[in-house]
């Protein structure tokens, strides 16, 4: 047993564990932070693999981002709801039916995969000519190069989703007051201040 | 296993003994810049600082730490046991670990991966956690809202290092941190690319809650922030993990920025210095710098702070991008692989 081997072992029990616990535990919260720790193993075997740009951007962008807006999100619902128990067996046929049709399919293609392990290095070192750069690299070289096209409609796409979410959310209330930042870098002492020289008995205007 | 075990011994203590050379010397750095940070800012208001303790009152941060030590651990009513100790182990460990990259000179360091930067962006984007967690298991106004106002600034704020980081790895050509600072030999980042440095500068004090954009913790509005329900040990726990991520923007500065381990002119009585001395000394400079802008910046408002990250450093750095890659590109100065 190689020390790889062994971590692939921990890696992995943890995120079956960790996984099973997002859709017992009761708390929400809870489901959220396992959630978390299930990706952070993820990345853990990625290491294993030695694919470490993957790892590292799975890291920085599913944990260190988008779930954090899951966490963010999470906590501030009122969660008491979720914890009857009858909720649970009402959602139980329709997570049975989607559990059922993810596994035939992956059954279906994995049956109809054919994996020649005797020839091992191909599954080791998928893209060999790029043997002797690091898979930073060869991963940038593929993607802006081959790929271009779809990387960009990639791009677009998520930036037409962007658009659209803040265009359904935009709207202009009236009555709302807000911080114009201009006007107070603006404001100078001489336009705000005047010195008068009050007389007794009769005040000033202003 | 055991066989594993048995086999490996050797090696494991020797990687546990790295990891303590590493870790020993920064829990003394912390203890040193704490100290620094307290004298600067009572010079600054005309203070003395801590004196009485020790020579110099240099004893003052170890009995501070003491006294966390021996004080009591109050749980508030209806915390989140579990979650309420996690956040701060995982709030100081992940600070800790992300020091295993930082080269200190010229191969003296733990691990010496070709993800360095990211390793060490992805370690302080995890940071949110312990934050967040313990606004929530605290299970309070106070913290909750702090955690709240902290994860969305060091959300905000971590665009906008990316894209900073982005702009020298283009320089580079190698996310590796020793490339980094062999890349710059003839000439440190920060002249070709000041205004990417101050970016740098002003997100790193955002993204560590230092003052002037320490709004999670402002006391006036928040009592504490995220850390109000803490006391003794947890409480120290976040302190350490808070001063040690200030360490580590120095030390990414001082790497990115300020050429590492090398001297400023490679002449006799300069380059004669070992560099882990010239590396050091570029982080206190920092540290002196991020020091000064905590004595004398007031406070941000948080609507300030979000138009900041977003309406001007985000379309700032994005500019520097798409600029310094057009220039390398067109200047050839873009560095080649191998």
């Amino acid at each position: 047993m190689t020390a790889s081997l062994l971590s692939f072992y921990i890696f992995s029990t943890v995120i079956l564990l960790s996984s099973l616990m997002v859709i017992t535990s009761k708390n929400p919260v809870h489901s959220v932070l396992f959630l978390i720790l299930t990706f952070f193993n993820g990345a853990g075997l990625f290491i294993i693999l030695h694919a470490e740009f993957l790892a590292m951007i799975l890291i920085i962008v599913y944990v260190g981002a988008v779930a954090v807006l899951f966490l963010f999100v999470v906590m501030m619902l009122d969660f008491k709801i979720s914890l009857d128990k009858n909720n649970i067996l009402q959602y139980l046929p329709i997570g049975f039916f989607v559990g059922v049709v993810f596994i035939s399919e992956l059954i279906i293609v994995l049956i109809n995969t054919k994996f020649d392990l005797s020839n091992i290095q191909i599954l080791v070192n998928p893209m060999i000519k790029f043997e002797n750069l690091t898979n930073t690299e060869a991963i940038g070289s593929i993607l802006y190069t081959d790929y271009i096209l779809y990387f960009q409609l990639s791009g677009v796409i998520l930036l037409v989703a962007m658009i659209g979410s803040i265009v359904l959310t935009l709207r202009t209330r009236e009555g709302v007051k807000r911080q114009s930042i201009q006007s107070q870098l603006d404001r100078k002492y001489k336009s705000t201040i005047t010195m008068v020289d009050p007389k007794s008995n009769e005040g000033v205007d202003i | 296993m055991i066989a594993l075990i048995s086999e490996n011994l050797f090696h494991l203590f020797f990687i546990v003994g790295l990891c303590l050379l590493i870790f020993v010397p920064l829990l003394l750095g912390v203890v040193i810049v704490l100290f620094a940070d307290r004298k600067i800012w009572a010079a600054v208001q005309k203070r003395k600082g801590p004196n009485v303790v020790g020579p110099f009152g240099l004893f003052q941060i170890p009995a501070d730490g003491l006294k966390f030590l021996f004080k009591e651990i109050i749980i508030p009513d209806g915390a989140d046991k579990t979650i309420y100790f996690v956040a701060p182990i995982l709030t100081s460990t992940l600070a800790i670990a992300a020091w295993a990259v930082i080269p200190i000179q010229e191969n003296i360091v733990l691990s010496d991966i070709n993800v360095g930067v990211l390793y060490i962006f992805a370690m302080s984007s995890l940071g949110i956690y312990g934050i967040l967690m313990a606004g929530w298991a605290s299970n309070s106004k106070y913290p909750f809202l702090g955690a709240l106002r902290s994860a969305a600034q060091m959300v905000s704020y971590e665009v906008s290092i990316g894209f900073v980081i982005v702009t020298v790895l283009m320089c580079v050509g190698s996310l590796n941190l020793s490339e980094i600072v062999y890349a710059q030999k003839n000439i440190w980042f920060f002249i070709p690319l000041f205004p990417m440095f101050v970016v740098f500068f002003i997100s790193a004090l955002a993204e560590t809650n230092r003052p002037p954009f320490d709004l999670p913790e402002a006391e006036s509005e928040l009592v504490a922030g995220y850390q109000t329900e803490y006391s003794a040990m947890p409480f120290l726990l976040f302190f350490l993990g808070e001063y040690i991520n200030i360490l580590l923007m120095c030390a990414m500065m001082t790497i990115m920025f300020f050429g590492g381990w090398y001297p400023p002119i490679d002449v006799a009585p300069f380059n004669l210095i070992p560099g882990f001395i010239w590396f050091l000394v570029k982080m206190m400079v920092i540290f002196y710098m991020i020091s000064m802008v905590k004595a004398f910046v007031p406070r941000y408002r948080y609507d300030q702070l979000m138009r900041l990250g977003w309406k001007v450093f985000l379309p700032l750095s994005l500019l520097a991008v798409v600029v310094t890659s057009s220039v390398l590109f067109f200047f050839n100065l873009a560095p080649v692989f191998s």
